[in-house]
């Protein structure tokens, strides 16, 4: 499997603080990996360091040519910050994710348009594609979120805890969705929650200040503890639930 | 000429500082402005290349303290502006003489725009048409979103300063006309009557070039033939078209069929 990038004894901090400390790592095509672990145990840093808004302070992170200058990355982010009242279409947001491979100047050609309208189509957003966001529901804002991630065909598919983020009514879709995606792309899943990832990727990044690569989706509690995360399988009435152990 | 340059300059400056809530930050600039009038009128220069400098610096100071000191945006703005105002009453009075202009830049006087003023207007209008339709993607989507912006390019803190910069000189440009007091009226009215018809951001500044347009042209007429204050008759015109278009837009939507709402799973 061709490699997208590695990572070689790269460390991160905030403040002088050590976030991620000598990771090696390696991410191939048509991966999906479960970015596993604590709060504040780096995976967000992680993120961050691919799409090059921190920087390491030792080590490296080698791209291969799709995701030089990360022009095939396509991130959907914990808290989309985007200003919903925005005067902004629902198509113009998906569309401002093919600036990942424009850069400065920007037009938007034929071609773009007419992936906008693929995407809004595949993503059922043709009612809405000249609305306002702040005119969409929950669901569809977060169809247009994922559409924005999308739109530029990434090699890799960044995703920062979607769980917080998807609600219930169209978990389903989005999951059968990044099944679908995992054929063309990798996807990098970041989450708190392995009840809900693990029956969907094929691998894990147990990341807790180091990075433990973990290449089976079936993980034991034994094994989370010997990677250094804290995470226990616990139950909720009769559903056998595996989270992280400040989850109530 | 005049009111046609101020209002394209007004149209695409407002439209960006509406939509990026930037209205409170303008606001700062154009008061903190006045210093550079009053160093202008003790210098012996002219006040409004004194402006230009000072409400760069201030536009520039408030978006680096706020970013790199971790100071909160309104309260540098609060600092600023207090201290523009400041410095402009100070240098006033060490002036010696009388200044006869003073309360044509606090409060705006077309009468005192000069050819000088409308060709800087003017080369203002051409520089925001190009950097507007050059990098309109940019700007729409760094506005819309900084920290997705930031994921794709290197250039948001270039493109943030650049623009606020050319903000500050359309608020400075546009002082004789409406005085810094009343100055970002003019940027922030015509937008707001745009957005009550239209969601699209390149139309919202058509309309707005338009309203401020209409806008400052009926100011103007109303104010000659009443013999009453050039600026803030502009200003007032400008508030009655946004009454006048607020009352249309309430209409027309209670009048409208209603369609099945796309909100109905909002709470999901």
């Amino acid at each position: 499997m061709a490699c997208l990038f590695e990572m070689h004894s790269l460390s991160a901090s905030y403040d002088n603080n050590i976030v991620l400390q000598d990771v090696n790592f390696r991410v191939g095509e048509n991966d999906f990996i479960g970015v596993i672990g604590p709060n504040g145990g780096g995976k967000t840093t992680l993120l961050k360091i691919i799409l090059g808004l921190i920087k390491p302070v030792k080590g490296t992170i080698v791209f291969n040519s799709d995701l030089i200058d990360r022009t095939g990355i396509g991130y959907l982010p914990q808290n989309p910050t985007g200003d919903i009242n925005y005067p902004v279409t629902v198509t113009d947001v998906i569309l401002s994710g093919m600036m990942m491979r424009k850069k400065i100047i920007s037009r938007m050609s034929f071609s773009d348009r007419k992936r906008a309208g693929e995407v809004i189509e595949e993503l059922g957003l043709t009612e809405v594609e000249g609305s306002s966001l702040n005119e969409l529901s929950g669901g569809q804002l977060q169809r247009v979120y994922l559409g924005r991630a999308i739109i530029a065909n990434p090699k890799l598919l960044l995703l920062d805890e979607p769980g917080n983020f998807v609600d219930s009514a169209f978990e389903n879709d989005f999951y059968e969705k990044l099944k679908d995606l995992n054929n063309r792309m990798a996807i990098l899943m970041v989450s708190h929650d392995i009840g809900i990832i693990s029956s969907h990727v094929k691998s894990y990044a147990c990341v807790n200040r180091g990075l433990h690569y973990h290449p089976s989706s079936e993980i034991t509690n034994e094994q989370l503890l010997a990677y250094g995360c804290p995470i226990q399988l616990i139950t909720h009435g009769e559903v056998p639930h595996t989270v992280l152990k400040y989850h109530n | 000429m005049g009111a046609l340059f101020a209002s394209i300059t007004a149209g695409l400056a407002g439209t960006y500082i509406v939509s990026k809530r930037m209205v409170f930050l303008s606001g700062g600039i154009s008061h903190a402005s006045f210093g550079g009038i009053g160093i202008g009128y003790f210098a012996g220069i002219n006040p409004v290349l004194g402006a230009a400098v000072f409400s760069i610096l201030s536009a520039l100071g408030i978006e680096y303290l706020s970013v790199r000191h971790k100071i909160r945006e309104d309260s540098a703005i609060g600092i600023l502006w207090a201290f523009g105002m400041a410095t402009g009453i100070i240098f006033i009075y060490l002036t010696p003489g009388y200044t006869p202009n003073l309360m044509g830049y606090l409060f705006g006087s077309i009468l005192t725009v000069t050819n000088t003023d409308i060709i800087a207007l003017g080369i203002m209008s051409l520089i925001l048409i190009i950097y507007f339709g050059v990098f309109y993607r940019t700007i729409l989507y760094l506005s819309f979103d900084e920290m997705f912006a930031r994921t794709y390019s290197v250039y948001v803190n270039i493109f943030k300063y650049v623009t606020t910069a050319l903000v500050a000189l359309t608020i400075v440009l546009n002082i004789r006309m409406a005085g810094v007091v009343l100055v970002i009226s003019l940027l922030t009215i015509p937008p707001n009557i745009a957005m009550l018809f239209t969601k699209v951001y390149s139309r919202i500044i058509v309309l707005s070039v338009i309203a401020g347009f209409a806008g400052t042209a009926a100011g103007y007429i109303v104010a000659y033939f009443a013999g009453i204050p050039v600026g803030a008759t502009i200003i007032f015109t400008l508030s009655v078209i946004w009454g006048a278009a607020k009352y249309i837009n309430i209409v027309v939507k209670r009048s409208a069929p209603v369609k099945s709402s796309a909100t109905g799973d909002r709470n999901n």
